[in-house]
């Protein structure tokens, strides 16, 4: 019966990304994953009496790029507070972030959106504030606490609620991903939880001419692209399930906090202790306000690149690639650079993208490092390409020759020529052969001649058996050109 | 600033920073808080209508450092001071209702 109702999903998400600084936000130990416990730590991380912590820099203005990109508004003067918080996580009993005057607001995300033109969800605000440490939980009655990634620089972005499908929560995920990892400020590195999502969930449903809002949920610390869009889709049915059982809708201020299991699939209520929210803001004495300047804020814009969709959006135009295509050469900056490159020689831009999509990402993903990593140069590549659009090597013999030049690092003609993969397109010494066929196989030269049901089979099996012949190192276009003016 | 703090104020006070306060205490230190809130309560005399709001006392702003990373402390310094560890770890009672981070 859920299914009758008419409703809209209503999804508003946070994401806290950890900014690839060398040293924390307000110190100068090193931000360090998987380094020994506790030992990435100082007297500003234990939150020692007296001690000062000072901004990083370059945290502040990788911020500051990112809410650029997010086409925010960038404050000119900004401040950090102090969130109260009693987790032996944060010895402090306070998290630095940022209240009420954040360093950028009012900005907006374009996500790609299948089947359909780009969507703008709006960003209510993108604010800098340090994580805190681990807690590992041990056998007994005891939990484990390591410190190394307290201070370590956040930044929190905080989207409007224009999201409408767990499809697009996800895929503005993934473009946020591919931003900042194109502004080079984060690894966005899921295994290591560089991204944090933290949607806010409810629906709008319409009955009997009424409009009704569900109660809204907001579930905790999603780190996989999987599970965030899992869990919207999950709290979906579960709100419409619970609203026709219940008919309980929102009530202003209120919000439940749930988890998500993702061995079963759910998502789990949290008990919290009533008014764990009161989190008594107040501006942080120890660390001064920023301002900002036209002078200084263009500097940073300067490091401004063509976005993703951007790329992605012109690839389908300028090179007539299909939008998924065009997706996987712009996932990342560095390989849709010598994809261009690549083309700039040349080349043919759909044999280019085939090659690097099909055999070169392959390579890469096993090697675990990037396409430019490979040792390929884009000249290279570029010479393989014009084989293959030569005839001089097949398609799949171009696939092959990549490989080799991976593994060997020699040019794509030495190559063929050693491997034997340069195909015969000399239609004098072909036709040699064609004939020969011709005359062995008359049972089937007799069928194509025939024009009948056969024809085209024994057409078939006539390129076969010259490919066979010249060990297939005879281009099929040119046999098949022959064949078809021998047999008209 | 006419009202005045109450026992259940401050019971919920100690609540939320985790403090576990006898009833004697919460009786002295809501006279405590009173008399602390009284004292401030002299800055709402003063005429602010035309001042403008401050973030900050020090009028400095863009104090930062460069990213560059410092020596840290080592895990033998910095569990020093722990009421308990467990190997490198800081130990500390189960945590029950952990959202890890804020």
């Amino acid at each position: 019966m859920t299914s009758q109702l008419d409703y809209t999903l209503v999804v508003g998400l946070e994401i806290h990304v950890q900014l690839s600084t060398r040293s924390k936000l307000f110190c100068g130990c090193a931000v360090e994953f998987g380094a020994s416990a506790n030992s990435r730590v100082c007297p500003v991380c234990l939150g020692m009496p007296g001690v000062l912590p000072v901004m990083n820099r370059q945290a502040y203005e990788d911020s500051v790029l990112v809410a650029s990109a997010l086409n925010c508004k960038i404050a000119p003067f900004t401040k950090w507070d102090r969130k109260s918080y009693y987790y032996p996580d944060l010895p402090k009993n306070f998290q630095t972030t940022q209240y009420d005057l954040p360093l950028s607001y009012d900005g907006f995300i374009e996500i790609p959106i299948e089947n359909a033109g780009p969507k703008r969800v709006r960003i209510t605000r993108a604010h800098l504030e340090e994580d805190a440490g681990k807690n590992l939980h041990s056998s007994g009655p005891f939990s484990q606490v390591d410190l190394n990634r307290t201070g370590t620089p956040l930044l929190e972005i905080v989207t409007e609620p224009d999201l409408n499908a767990p499809a697009e929560v996800k895929a503005l995920a993934m473009e946020l991903q591919r931003i900042v990892r194109y502004l080079g400020v984060s690894e966005a590195d899921m295994q290591k939880g560089h991204m944090r999502f933290e949607p806010n969930i409810n629906l709008l449903i319409r009955k009997e001419g009424r409009e009704y809002k569900t109660p809204i949920t907001e579930v905790k610390n999603l780190n996989s692209f999987r599970a965030l869009e899992r869990s919207v889709a999950f709290e979906t049915q579960r709100q419409l399930d619970a609203f026709c059982e219940t008919g309980k809708t929102m009530v202003s201020g209120s919000k439940t906090t749930r988890g998500w299991d993702d061995g079963r699939q759910v998502t789990v209520l949290q008990r919290e202790k009533e008014e764990a929210h009161d989190y008594r803001y107040f501006p942080e004495p120890d660390l001064l306000p920023v301002e900002m300047d036209a002078a200084w804020l263009k500097r940073i814009q300067s490091r401004l690149c063509e976005l993703p969709l951007q790329k992605q959006t012109r690839f389908v135009h300028a090179y007539r690639l299909s939008p998924y295509d065009a997706g996987v050469l712009s996932a990342d900056r560095a390989t849709a650079d010598f994809f261009e490159k690549t083309v700039g020689h040349g080349a043919e831009p759909k044999r280019v993208c085939n090659l690097l999509t099909q055999v070169g990402l392959k390579l890469a993903n096993e090697r675990d490092c990037g396409l430019v990593e490979l040792g390929l140069t884009s000249r290279a590549v570029a010479d393989l390409v014009l084989m293959v659009t030569r005839g001089e090597v097949s398609a799949s013999g171009g696939n092959t020759l990549l490989e080799h030049m991976v593994t060997s690092g020699k040019r794509p003609e030495v190559l063929a020529d050693e491997l034997q993969l340069l195909q015969k397109s000399d239609s004098a010494e072909l036709e040699i052969i064609v004939d020969k066929i011709l005359q062995e196989q008359d049972k089937a030269v007799a069928e194509v001649r025939a024009r009948g049901k056969k024809a085209k089979k024994a057409q078939g099996f006539l390129l076969g058996q010259v490919m066979q012949r010249t060990g297939g190192q005879a281009n099929p276009q040119v046999v098949s050109e022959l064949l078809a003016k021998k047999l008209s | 600033m006419e009202q005045k703090i109450t026992e259940s104020q401050v019971e919920k006070v100690a609540q939320l920073s985790r403090l576990a306060l006898t009833p004697a205490e919460i009786t002295e230190f809501t006279g405590q808080l009173e008399s602390i809130l009284e004292y401030v309560a002299k800055l709402n005399e003063l005429e602010t209508d035309h001042v403008e709001p401050l973030a900050h006392c020090l009028p400095i702003t863009n104090c930062l450092r460069e990213d560059e990373i410092r020596e840290s402390m080592g895990a033998e310094k910095t569990l020093a001071n722990a009421p308990q560890r467990d190997g490198p770890f800081f130990r500390v009672p189960k945590i029950l209702d952990d959202h890890s981070g804020p």
